[in-house]
């Protein structure tokens, strides 16, 4: 693979806090190496901006492999940038040329009030995970693992839903700023193992209740939300949230919690 | 001051097992008065932290990210080992022993590892109970592989994400906990002291890294689960805001440092490309099962791997270690190929990197496949997109990575490999009950010393957080806390209190008064190139006395010329990792001190002075057979405690893999 230096200009959302207004501020970056990722890139315009005497723009990120779901970076209009199922922190600067213009925001929503620049605050999700996404299960309580079978589909279509890493790109991309797919990933995981059972119904309810609490907005099946998610999770799991949420009213089994 | 180790008396395999049946309780009236704060949320502290909450204890847990889902815990890969014998290929509880101990060469306790063998059944129960999706086979079990050290199957996984699903089950638990009033959490937040009363752990100082202000809270104990320090190589595999700082202020407040210089170097990363590099991605170990590795017999050979002939290939670990192959233990893979290319054979751009090829697995399963299929005629192509799609399934998402970041094909071309810091098995000293030397502080996962030895085997990080976690201090924190029930919780205007958080804001005041040219970043950088260059996979007695005056000159040039921009008050990230970097900066010297001290080689730890004719480490038992215990005097001066290891039931002998 040929490897290249680019100059780019990049307009970067700055915030001073969650009260403030926000607004574009421009930035030159020289002689970005190909091989580098998309952080590494704003690192070099960070060391920039410390060695100039300013402030450093405030972004999220720790792992840095795409899986702990900490970055957060709207490039150019897309929840993590340009590449199919990849975080901002994989995204590579392969991708653009030199004398390209970035736009980097941070992820829009009424639930994800913005900290600093692009760092928002996503504790929303650990609120509706808190309303229901767990199976009650004290430690010392399990029985062997291998009695309790699953058949091999159910248990792959369980692990590709638990795959989602809560980072909200699917919030930052729908024009409603709605949490379906975040909720129904984990819906999905547990409904399709027989351990989730006895809280299923219950569990559904209780987790749309606290996503509406929050001030996520509704599904209006755009599907943004499944093209931009950076662990590929389905569209199929919205569906099946739906079936489960029906289910449980009409069986009128979810109020009595 | 004397290390107690307080191993059970008895018999190896019923110390654990007397421990509980005798260790004191806490009556369940009591436990809702009784605080305890956990302070780090991976698999170590999410589980306790949960655990502690069931058990009716009032918990407060802390993590500086923004949700406690994103602990580095997430971030393992390959899998957790655990004594099923599920495949009925001989495994048993103390074969895990054995091969943990053997596989630590020899430098941990036995009386500790026997009981991480004998919980790892119940940690495999009590997730999938949690709705972990581990792999299965077709008649709805669970699934195993291998990792290296090992001849059975016994570990258990989740594609390439296992310690992603065993966080968030961990996690899942701790919300329930949160929704039940038991713990209360407490995201963004980073420990900077520990509060110290009557000489036992009673709170910490915390800073809310949104507001910036500094926040005292009490706790009848508190529970480091804070994980490794690899950073302070600067580049490494953890995540960028993994840290010492929790451990280095509970060091400084008594708590002695183990063992150090124990650092595992893991075998299998993407190659560094420049200077530009942040961090270092691992490939998971699992990936030596089915990848063969090897280079150029020839030096200098520049083909591309496609077109070098079967024979002009040296596959170096099979070739060297013919029982376990390209499974050895990580050190033991980590070292050949440092060896390989030191001798000028490695490849790629940089000529640090060896090839880890899967084409001989993709061929291999086609075959497979093909019959499977009833197709025994396929032509090699088809046996090839068929072995394709097998090895796509097993390893996926780790491929997709690698294409990624390399932006290479690994289906078509080998991938590019070359060791990178990994894990920490050094730590905070803690007794048997996982408490350090001060009082009612505790520390668990990778943050303490206690498993692994001078090296861990793999999948083998994730059995002990979650071992200590979930299975042992829920006990062993009873032991001491049934003589706490009196002790009401302490008012954080205590004088212990004001003092600790007038030091912390002293500490951040002196950072931010510096004003220098420097940036926080470049300090790490120059820390972390001594440390890997001096400290690193190969250590000398020349190199390491020069890294402890480089070390020290750094520091001294840090606090005259860092520049932090940015205030006390409100979000600032660079204020944070100067705090970091800062702690990094004395624990590195600490770490060279104790590569110093041992004048052997074990496990992860090579001092090129001790070497077989070979090249194999040579271990100095009769002199380093135990545990350095470091205690903290004043900077720079540090005074080494021993804690013997004595093997009752394990002969050490040489370690071979041959």
């Amino acid at each position: 693979m040929q490897h290249y230096t680019m100059n780019l200009t990049l307009k970067v959302w700055r915030q001073k806090n969650s009260k403030s207004q926000g607004a574009f501020e421009t930035f030159q970056v020289k002689d970005i190496s190909s091989e580098m990722s998309f952080l590494e890139m704003i690192d070099v315009l960070n060391e920039q901006l410390v060695s100039e005497g300013k402030e450093p723009i405030a972004f999220d990120h720790d792992c840095r492999e795409g899986i702990c779901g900490m970055c957060s970076m709207y490039i150019n209009g897309r929840a993590h940038g340009p590449w199919h199922e990849t975080t901002t922190c994989q995204l590579h600067m392969r991708e653009y040329k030199n004398g390209d213009t970035i736009v980097i925001e941070p992820w829009r929503a009424s639930a994800f009030p913005v900290i600093k620049d692009l760092a928002v605050d996503r504790t929303a999700f650990d609120r509706i995970i808190a309303a229901g996404g767990y199976i009650s299960v004290n430690t010392g309580n399990a029985v062997d693992a291998n009695c309790l079978p699953v058949e091999k589909q159910q248990a792959d279509d369980a692990f590709a839903a638990a795959t989602c890493i809560g980072c909200g790109a699917c919030v930052a991309a729908c024009p409603n700023a709605s949490a379906m797919l975040f909720v129904s990933a984990k819906v999905s995981h547990l409904a399709l193992l027989p351990q989730g059972e006895p809280e299923r119904k219950k569990r559904v309810v209780n987790m749309i209740s606290q996503m509406d609490t929050e001030g996520f907005g509704s599904c209006t099946n755009i599907g943004a939300c499944e093209a931009e998610c950076p662990k590929g999770i389905s569209l199929e799991n919205i569906a099946r949230l739906n079936r489960e949420y029906i289910g449980s009213m009409l069986s009128g089994s979810a109020t009595g919690v | 001051m004397a290390l107690n180790s307080k191993i059970p008396a008895g018999p190896l395999d019923s110390k654990w097992k007397n421990y509980k049946a005798t260790c004191k309780l806490v009556n369940p009236a009591n436990k809702r008065s009784l605080e305890v704060i956990v302070v780090g949320t991976g698999l170590a502290g999410a589980s306790a932290a949960a655990s502690l909450g069931e058990m009716g204890y009032k918990v407060k847990a802390f993590c500086f990210q923004d949700s406690p889902r994103r602990a580095h815990s997430i971030a393992a890969q390959g899998g957790i080992n655990a004594a099923k014998n599920y495949q009925n290929d001989g495994d048993s509880t103390y074969r895990l022993f054995y091969d943990t101990i053997k596989g630590g060469d020899y430098r941990a306790r036995e009386g500790n590892v026997h009981r991480l063998a004998e919980v790892s059944a119940n940690i495999i129960d009590q997730c999938v109970a949690q709705g972990v999706p581990f792999a299965r086979e077709y008649g709805g079990l669970l699934s195993n592989r291998s990792f290296g050290g090992t001849q059975v199957q016994r570990t258990f996984y989740a594609a390439g994400q296992t310690g992603q699903q065993l966080l968030i089950g961990a996690y899942q638990g701790l919300e329930r906990q949160v929704a039940a009033g038991t713990v209360q959490m407490y995201s963004r937040h980073e420990m900077l002291e520990v509060v110290t009363i009557d000489g036992k752990a009673r709170g910490i100082i915390a800073r809310n890294l949104v507001t910036g202000e500094l926040e005292r809270h009490f706790g009848h104990a508190v529970l480091l689960c804070t994980g490794g320090y690899g950073n302070v190589f600067y580049l490494s595999t953890n995540a960028m805001g993994s840290n010492v700082t929790a451990a280095w202020k509970a060091h400084r407040k008594g708590a002695f440092f183990g063992n150090p210089c124990f650092t595992q170097i893991h075998p299998t990363c993407i190659p560094v490309t420049g200077d530009h590099q942040s961090k270092l991605t691992l490939m998971s170990e699992s990936l030596r099962n089915d990848g063969r590795i090897w280079v150029p017999k020839a030096k200098g050979d520049n083909r591309k791997p496609t077109d070098i002939p079967e024979e002009e290939r040296d596959y170096y670990l099979e070739r060297r270690y013919p029982a376990f192959g390209n499974l050895v233990p990580r050190d033991v893979a980590s070292r050949a190929a440092k060896e390989r290319c030191d001798a000028g054979y490695g490849v790629g751009s940089s000529k640090m990197a060896v090839y880890l090829d899967f084409a001989s697995a993709i061929e291999r399963y086609g075959k497979v496949e093909s019959n499977k299929q009833g197709k025994p005629n396929a032509s090699k192509a088809e046996i090839i997109a068929m072995g394709k799609d097998v090895v796509k399934e097993k390893y996926g998402n780790l491929f997709d990575m690698y294409a990624k970041i390399t932006g290479e094909n690994p289906y078509e071309v080998p991938m590019r490999i070359y060791p990178a810091v990994h894990y920490t098995m050094g730590g905070l000293w803690v007794d048997y009950e996982l408490m350090t030397t001060v009082p009612g502080l505790y520390a668990l996962g990778e943050a303490n010393f206690s498993d692994h030895g001078a090296n861990r085997l793999g999948a083998s990080a994730l059995m002990q957080g979650l071992a200590d976690g979930y299975f042992v201090i829920p006990y062993t924190i009873g032991n001491y806390l049934a003589d706490d029930i009196r002790t009401k919780s302490i008012p954080t205007d205590h004088p212990a209190f004001v003092a600790a958080e007038k030091e912390v804001s002293e500490r951040i005041n002196r950072l931010m008064n510096i004003k220098g040219k420097q940036s926080v970043e470049s300090f790490h950088k120059r820390l972390g190139k001594i440390m890997w260059d001096k400290c690193g996979m190969g250590r000398n007695e020349k190199g390491l006395k020069e890294a402890i005056e480089e070390i020290k000159a750094l520091r001294k040039e840090f606090y005259a010329d860092v520049r932090i921009p940015g205030e006390i008050i409100g979000f600032n990230p660079e204020l944070d990792k100067a705090g970091r970097v800062a702690d990094f900066l004395e624990l590195g010297e600490l770490m060279c001190i104790d590569a110093l001290h041992r004048n052997e080689s074990c496990g992860g730890h090579f001092r090129e002075e001790y070497q077989e004719e070979d090249g194999e480490a040579r271990r100095q038992d009769d002199k380093y057979m135990y545990v350095a215990s470091w205690e903290f005097k004043g900077d720079s001066q540090y005074e080494l405690h021993k804690e013997s290891l004595d093997y009752e039931v394990v002969h050490p002998s040489t370690r071979s893999y041959k």
